[in-house]
């Protein structure tokens, strides 16, 4: 009899054990990896795909995204990708095309399934038209690529991923629907207050070293009225420095904007001859630890800005 | 053209007033309330200047979208028939307030890098290699002038399978294809398929292009062991395999060649050339990383037999020996530093290559050699590198005669397209001659020219 209940007592455990298998709830899905090649990208990814993904950067945030290697270990990255995305309009033409050329990942080349150019629909400044040759320094034919430093153009990259993502995981769509009408909420509020605090200073002349912020200066209607580069990608010669220094006294500019990448003797050297500043700003996300996300990253950038222009331009 | 860019103008315009004249009529349509009616509660009017902020904001959508298609197409009339040149410049003067929520039309997605202006042709870029040297050298094979080597290159997306790549070299010698192969980048099993001609995936310093190289000419192993200038390429077809590990990147490459290059040399369509190479990566911190390499190759040669080898006949002819084995083994490594917060100015790379070989003679006899270099360049400010090179080599047939030799070199890069480098350059020779050569080198690039592998 003791027998007995010691075998029922095992049947109704492995019935148990049994059952509970066979109908336990199916393993949740592996997030999708979506590999992006700044972290702008990456940070309007993780705003939209929340938990349903994984992101990786390739480009390191405090780099010229222009000046990246494309290293063995991103190869790696870009081969174990569900989705790439891009910021286009040649930027990164220097070092994408041999990592998708040897990332043995069909889908993630351009023009595949899983390739997503974050270009697509936002506004794109400096389109040159007519004849480009080089002699015009490292110009973009397909416009300027630092689309993502206005956060209209954020807005539609997260969007444009929010449909890519839903249409790669149309299970999640809903999801990803919620999580970007969330980000889009913030970010509109985020950009009442940032309007507010630059509306002072629309009109103010300012001087950026590269081309980096075309966007973001028409965002807010501030005036870049020159460069310390003479051309892109090309060092300032001493007749350009002289010059940008004679125009800036005439036009009594005093702030000159730069990235974190360059060197900054040149600017110090201009803004001490006109009695300026130089201010660094993020131009991407991570760049300073105070930007680490999307939207800190304009709090960040508009708040140091705000101080400078208050200060150049006594308003 | 001004004609036709007012006409398109003008067009784009009226289309744009078309398309929004229903939102202006809108727009004033509340203004013009009935004049005998009872003025409008303040909700009214509340209500209609939302209306006009709405069709303005709407407006103003249309107008940057039809803008924006107006700035397309300019730029197509400029593609067909040439245009003025016009960059726009962002400031105060274009401002456009953006609404808050922009619905641009889209737009198409943006060509590829390099193909707005050419669609389906492929990348084409022209590099031209000016060489000169000075000094003393018995066995000199450099002119004091020459343009040594003319590259052009065509590169382009074959179909969603493949891409090809063309290099065809220009020199004194003649033109001839460098390399000039198809790469299948939509294999299964983490493959990649390569198939035409192709520099061996043999060491590191074979698959560089002479105009890649950070010095004027390349190390002594190079031109004693490894084919000199031309290298080890051959028609061949390269099948790599990229091992799925987190730990570090880890490539296994096998390749298998006719048998018609500077290196190997067949008589027979059976006898062919074998390459394997692993090739390891890792990534030691953000800024510095390690590359590391082991290769072997395999194949029938022809030798020239040095005279005096058949010493039964005199006077002692030169006779060529055909289906010689021949194998070498090259290891390298490359340390590279770059610290990405200031990429643009400071870089140091370090490489060695050791390479070994055993070439089979005639009466089962076999020689040995080895070689050997070990190069630095530093990057110390935004255009300028300075390097140096140690060498040492045998030669294939003669592993007992040891050539070395130093270099020293400095670049100036005036864009990443140009470059101009000076190089001073002493060889020992086994011979017991001395070389004091000063090399100097004007490289440039035109067109689009594609990334380099790393």
């Amino acid at each position: 009899m003791r027998n007995r209940i010691i075998r029922l007592s095992l049947c109704a455990a492995a019935l148990g054990a049994y059952h509970a298998a066979a109908f336990a709830a199916p393993p949740a899905p592996a997030p999708m990896k979506v590999v992006t090649t700044t972290a702008d990208l990456a940070a309007l990814a993780r705003e939209v795909g929340g938990d349903r993904v994984t992101v990786t950067a390739l480009a390191n945030p405090t780099q010229d995204p222009h000046q990246v290697d494309p290293k063995p270990s991103f190869i790696l990255q870009v081969n174990k990708a569900d989705l790439l995305i891009a910021v286009g309009r040649e930027l990164e033409i220097g070092w994408l095309p041999s990592l998708t050329t040897s990332a043995r990942n069909a889908k993630v080349q351009p023009g595949g399934a899983a390739y997503l150019d974050a270009s697509a629909n936002v506004k794109i400044l400096e389109i040159p038209t007519g004849q480009i040759t080089r002699a015009m320094g490292d110009v973009h034919p397909q416009g300027n690529p630092h689309y993502w430093l206005d956060p209209a153009n954020g807005r539609i990259i997260a969007r444009s991923i929010k449909d890519k993502l839903s249409a790669m995981a149309p299970g999640d769509k809903l999801y990803f629907e919620q999580r970007y009408a969330q980000f889009d909420t913030r970010l509109a509020a985020a950009e009442k207050k940032w309007d507010a605090m630059l509306a002072p200073y629309r009109g103010a002349k300012l001087v950026t070293y590269h081309r980096s912020w075309p966007n973001f200066m028409e965002r807010w209607g501030l005036n870049v009225m020159g460069y310390v580069e003479p051309k892109p990608g090309i060092p300032a010669s001493p007749s350009h420095i002289i010059e940008l220094i004679e125009d800036m006294k005439r036009q009594n500019v005093k702030l000159i904007v730069m990235e974190p990448y360059f060197s900054p003797k040149t600017p110090e050297s201009i803004a001490a001859r006109v009695g300026g500043t130089v201010l660094v700003l993020a131009p991407s996300v991570g760049a300073v630890k105070e930007a680490a996300d999307y939207i800190q990253l304009f709090d960040y950038n508009i708040g140091k800005l705000t101080g400078a222009l208050k200060l150049a331009t006594g308003r | 053209m001004a004609r036709v860019r007012v006409r398109v103008s003008t067009g784009a315009l009226l289309l744009a007033g078309i398309v929004a004249a229903p939102a202006l009529a809108g727009a004033q349509q509340p203004q013009s309330a009935p004049p005998v009616a009872a003025a409008p509660a303040p909700a009214q009017v509340t209500q209609v200047r939302e209306e006009l902020e709405r069709l303005r904001l709407e407006f103003e959508a249309l107008r940057r979208t039809y803008d924006e298609r107006l700035q397309q197409l300019e730029r197509r009339l400029t593609e067909i028939g040439g245009g003025p040149q016009v960059v726009q410049q962002a400031g105060v003067q274009n401002a456009v307030t953006p609404p808050q929520d922009p619905q641009p039309a889209p737009q198409p997605a943006a060509p590829q890098a390099g193909q707005s202006s050419k669609v389906f042709n492929p990348d084409i870029s022209v590099n031209g290699n000016f060489i000169g040297a000075a000094g003393r050298n018995p066995f000199a094979t450099l002119s004091p002038l020459q343009l040594s080597e003319v590259e052009a290159a065509f590169q382009a997306v074959v179909d969603p399978y493949a891409r090809a790549d063309f290099f065809v070299a220009v020199g004194p010698e003649g033109a001839e294809v460098e390399e000039g192969y198809i790469t299948f980048t939509s294999l299964p099993g983490n493959l990649l398929l390569k198939a035409g001609k192709l520099r061996a995936n043999f060491g590191k310093m074979n698959t560089l292009h002479t105009h890649a190289l950070p010095s004027v000419d390349r190390p002594l192993v190079t031109a004693n062991l490894v084919g000199g200038d031309e290298g080890f390429a051959d028609a061949g077809l390269s099948l790599s395999h990229l091992v799925n590990s987190s730990v570090m990147y880890l490539e296994l490459t096998g390749e298998v060649f006719a048998g018609l290059s500077d290196v190997f040399q067949s008589v027979k369509r059976s006898e062919l050339a074998y390459v394997g190479r692993v090739r390891g990566y890792h990534d030691l911190n953000d800024a510095s990383n390690i590359d590391m390499g082991v290769s072997f190759a395999y194949g029938p040669s022809t030798i020239d037999l040095p005279p005096g080898l058949l010493t039964s006949i005199e006077p002692a002819p030169v006779i060529q020996a055909a289906g010689m084995n021949k194998r070498m083994v090259a290891v390298d490594a490359t340390f590279r530093y770059r610290p990405p917060s200031r990429a643009i100015y400071r870089r140091l790379n370090v490489r060695t290559e050791f390479i070994w070989s055993r070439q089979e003679m005639p009466e089962q006899m076999f020689e040995s050699a080895f070689g050997m270099y070990t190069s630095a360049e530093y990057q110390f400010a935004r255009r300028w590198y300075v390097g140096g090179r140690y060498d040492r080599s045998g030669r294939t047939l003669d592993g007992d005669a040891i050539d070395t030799g130093g270099s020293a070199f400095l670049t100036f890069w005036p864009t990443e397209f140009s470059q101009v480098r000076g190089q001073f350059r002493r060889i020992n020779f086994a011979e017991g001659v001395k070389a004091n050569e000063f090399l100097f080198q004007f490289n440039f690039t035109i067109g689009a020219h594609g990334a380099h592998v790393f």
